[in-house]
């Protein structure tokens, strides 16, 4: 007769270890009790995105531990030139029997910004899981379709070129400004919200790329290079070049997302995306293209901008300092605007490329700036006169 | 999903960078390394169109778990032992996550190589992912495990608490100083590739023994990412290396960031799985063999071993001197001496340990008892209020430590405490190593070449100085640490929740002593004064024990 050994394993115990099984003080206080909620009921969102990133004016009793080389450390609100109410309260100064207490929450109106899209893991992976499976879902239909071969010469040339253009704008900037800007920020919420805008940008790229890659296997001579000499050499690009590398450039982090989102976005990527590729698309027998483009304009349109405003309307309605962020926003304004419009009215020569043409360019510029104008009225700034350049 | 292989694909998207031609990307963040620009592959070939459904996938799983343990009455029979230590534990792991996400973009302008940038953004997506899928977590505790004073509170305790700014100093490291040694030897070479292992995989293994297997899967998810973060910090490391300049920094970097990681994660991980566990099966491995297993073997020898024909020069002493602190000088065991010493200034409750837990000790461990157990009988004896004060004021031969002025866990074993002047303040660390990372690393010189992006320790580094002359009960106050009766502490140095008379308040506190802060104490001390201190205090321990 043959005995088994008993396995080694952690057995099961009952602990009755379960909310509600006694009563005794803090047992039924099943809320974070750190923050103020925006609306009457913390949301999900507040739960997991608020004070994740800590502030020595609040709880931070021992303040930032490390430094750079200059000595500071952590997020510095000078970091941008735009100031929420509480911005100038200096950081508590501690030392024998200071005791650890803080300003009141939230200390300074940076905290009162809240993502309207409720960015968080769970979100950001359910929507952009979806927009690529949409995306190749679409690519496939109408590969099996044969949808590609309904294009003129003329078009296919446009998509390779200039279509293959725009993602390299995608790319550079979700990498070197929002990505980059996901450090800057004074608060979880602002950086985690800068971090989804980024990789919605850094998506929409791929998707464009990918889809290069596919009319390269499914229309003969489709030159999937083509993008490189046009983004590089082609005068109708080196505006939006320009001003894409200029925005990389820029080193306060609130006129990085002001002039990208405000400005950029709605004059510049707008136009060509749904007053250009999206108008011209099916007329010249594409409706493939305008669901990819489509995609990206979804992203800047209905989210990132969304969240943008929110950001920008807390600071230009700001209790303190509301006239220093306008005036701020608004040098930015007259500055961005007059460089988006700039290399806007570079692209003009794309108008008049597809056989069967779009809008009139002027009357699309004219759409864009109405669009910009509305969106810049809404947040309290003045219509720049740059805009009539 | 797509008929496109992914190495095509992933070769496509290398054409949308592009070297700038009219203006350069704002530069923020300087390193004294140099870098040549180099085809260094990017090894994991991550694809947007891939990762957004195989991580939503990973979710799925995550988020069908949860509802599982909730509908399975998963609290039933998690151990609260444990689960209390997760108080400390999850309120410190959401800041180093978005910590390293915020890390990513001191890498762009200081490694040439677009496709590694790549795989950083991925890599900042994943931290996000990371942070608030654990913030879910913590959520999830607080609504379903019986006690969820302290889950409730965790952001601000976790700020506040000198827990919670020890490790802290596992985010901060990532995302300030120069560039490399920050985002790069810190945080993938050091921090992820090595301590990792006993976060994510070893500490989930003890959770599931004490009943909670939401732990596992929300870590071994959060794991099956840290792949993609270790071939960044790999492939970053290689082009360092290849510059010879950079060497001596590296060399300086390994150097502190594994004795930092080793002070600080070994401290609170170890504590967690040694003292937070209620599986006392002689065959269930201690930390010090999952140390020895993860650490020593898979990462010592496996990963930076091979790298020394590079040129990379190891810290083989220091390794070698994690491992005799770990085995030899008790460290976790003193480290969770001194968190069960100082239970009043936290926002959990410790449970004591038993005979059960002693043997297993002393199983595991020879010579555990000789060296703990005395105390830790005080300890259950001081647990409920009974007319005595908290152990931290009763005469148990303990004699309160320093805070190493570097770390900033305690110098708790005593012999290896040492001083220096700086900047016209006595400090303590709790180790050579430790002082020499104040003292020599972090300076815009080391050893004679000028390093002016190097970082510099900053704050309120001693806990105990905020509170200096303060009653205890104030100190708890001051805090926030008090249950919504007003007068509860949120920590207790037992479990029993049954009987509102052995739960500890501020009124017991009232009548304790002064908090005095050992570092302003010394600073007050004459030169002889000092020195003698210094010879009785190395002459300590162990456990605290005043010099004989």
């Amino acid at each position: 007769m043959t005995t088994a050994t008993e396995r080694s394993v952690p057995k099961p115990v009952f602990t009755d270890a379960e909310a509600g099984a006694k009563e005794f003080p803090d047992s039924t206080a099943r809320r974070f009790n750190y923050f103020t909620p925006q609306k009457r009921k913390q949301t999900h969102y507040e739960d997991v995105t608020v004070e994740v990133q800590p502030d020595p004016r609040h709880y931070l009793a021992q303040g930032w531990l490390y430094g750079f080389a200059d000595g500071r450390g952590g997020y510095p609100l000078d970091w941008t030139a735009l100031k929420a109410w509480g911005s100038d309260r200096p950081e508590p100064e501690r030392g024998p029997g200071t005791g650890g207490q803080g300003y009141e929450w939230p200390a300074h109106g940076w905290h009162e910004f809240r993502d309207p899209n409720e960015e968080w893991e769970l979100s950001l992976y359910r929507y952009n899981a979806n927009v690529v499976r949409q995306v190749n879902q679409n690519v496939d239909a109408a590969r099996q379709a044969k949808a590609f071969e309904q294009w003129n010469p003329n078009w296919v040339r446009f998509v390779q070129q200039h279509i293959g253009a725009w993602m390299h704008v995608d790319h550079g900037l979700g990498l070197y400004l929002f990505a980059n800007a996901n450090r800057r920020g004074p608060t979880n919420m602002h950086n985690t919200a800068i971090a989804v805008n980024s990789m919605h940008l850094i998506r929409a790229a791929q998707d464009l790329a990918l889809y290069q890659l596919t009319l390269s296997e499914e229309i003969e001579g489709f030159d999937g290079t083509a993008h490189l000499e046009t983004w590089n050499a082609d005068p109708a690009w080196q505006g939006v070049r320009e001003t894409a590398e200029r925005l990389t450039g820029i080193d306060d982090w609130g006129e990085a997302v002001f002039a990208a989102n405000v400005v950029f976005q709605p004059l510049v990527g707008e136009l060509f995306r749904s007053q250009l590729v999206m108008q011209a698309a099916p007329r010249n027998g594409d409706f493939v293209t305008p669901t990819i483009v489509g995609a990206e304009e979804y992203d800047f349109a209905e989210r990132d901008l969304r969240y943008t405003r929110a950001l920008y309307e807390l600071l230009t309605s700001d209790r303190e300092f509301a006239d220093h962020n306008k005036r701020t926003l608004n040098a930015w304004l007259a500055e961005w605007a007059g460089t988006s419009i700039g290399a806007a009215r570079a692209m003009q020569p794309l108008w008049s490329q597809p056989d069967h043409k779009p809008l009139r360019f002027e009357d699309a510029l004219d759409r864009v700036k109405s669009r910009f104008a509305g969106i810049v009225t809404d947040l309290g700034l003045d219509i720049p006169k740059e805009l009539e350049r | 999903m797509s008929r496109q292989s992914v190495a095509k694909a992933h070769q496509k998207i290398q054409e949308l960078a592009w070297e700038p031609m009219y203006h350069q990307p704002v530069s923020h963040y300087g390193t004294d390394y140099t870098f040549r620009k180099a085809q260094k592959k990017d090894p994991l070939k991550q694809v947007l169109r891939s990762y957004f459904p195989m991580q939503e996938e990973k979710d799925h799983r995550v988020y069908g778990a949860s509802d599982g343990a909730i509908r399975g009455n998963m609290f039933r029979q998690v151990q609260e032992r444990w689960l209390e230590w997760q108080k400390l534990f999850l309120s410190i792991i959401p800041l180093p996550e978005i910590s390293a996400a915020r890390a990513m973009p001191l890498l762009f302008r200081n490694v040439p190589n677009p496709e590694l940038h790549n795989g950083q953004a991925i890599q900042m997506i994943d931290e996000v992912r990371h942070s608030t899928i654990q913030q879910n977590l913590k959520r999830l505790y607080m609504n379903n495990y019986i006690d969820p004073a302290g889950f409730n509170s965790s952001l601000r305790n976790f700020q506040n608490d000198y827990c919670g700014t020890i490790g802290r100093q596992f985010a901060e490291g990532f995302i300030t100083g120069d560039a490399i040694t920050a985002a790069s030897i810190y945080l993938t070479i050091v921090a992820e590739t090595a301590f990792t292992n006993t976060l994510f995989v070893a500490m989930p293994a003890e959770a599931a023994a004490n009943g909670d297997y939401l732990l596992p899967t929300v870590f071994h998810s959060v794991q099956s990412d840290e792949s993609r973060h270790i071939s960044n910090g790999y492939a970053t490391l290689l082009m360092a290396l290849a510059d010879e300049g950079n060497h001596q920094l590296l060399e300086r970097d390994l150097r502190y960031a594994w004795w930092n990681n080793h002070r600080v994660v070994d401290a609170a991980i170890g504590t967690f799985i040694e003292y937070g566990t209620k599986d006392r099966r002689k065959d269930r491995e201690s930390y010090a063999e999952m140390w020895r297993r993860w650490i020593y073997d898979d990462y010592y020898r496996s990963y930076l071993v091979p790298l020394e024909k590079y040129g990379l020069v190891i810290p083989h002493d220091l390794i070698e001197e994690s491992w005799n602190q770990i085995w030899n000088k008790g460290y976790v065991h003193e480290v969770a001496q001194f968190f069960a010493t100082g239970w009043l200034a936290n926002y959990w409750r410790i449970d004591p340990m038993t005979d059960k837990d002693f043997e297993w000790f002393e199983y595991k461990y020879p010579g555990w008892y000789d060296r703990y157990g005395k105390w830790w009988e005080n300890y259950n004896r001081l647990s409920t209020p009974n007319g005595h004060h908290p152990i931290v004021a009763e005469d148990v031969d303990y004699q309160y430590p320093h805070r190493c002025w570097t770390c900033m866990v305690p110098c708790l074993v005593r012999e290896d405490m040492v001083m220096a002047e700086v900047n016209g303040q006595w400090r303590t660390y709790c180790h050579e190593v430790c002082r020499w990372t104040d003292v020599e690393a972090f300076r815009p010189t080391y050893q004679g070449r000028q390093t002016p992006n190097m970082g510099q320790l900053i704050g309120a580094r001693e806990w105990e100085t905020l509170y200096h002359g303060w009653n205890w009960a104030d100190v708890v106050k001051d805090m926030g640490y008090v249950r919504d009766d007003g007068k509860t502490m949120v920590a207790q140095p037992h479990l029993n929740l049954d009987d509102p008379k052995k739960m500890w308040t501020l009124d017991h506190l009232r009548r304790m002593g002064p908090l005095q802060s050992p570092n302003v104490l010394l600073n007050e001390m004459t030169d002889e004064e000092r020195a003698a201190f210094h010879a009785q205090y190395i002459r300590g321990g162990p456990a605290g024990r005043f010099a004989r």
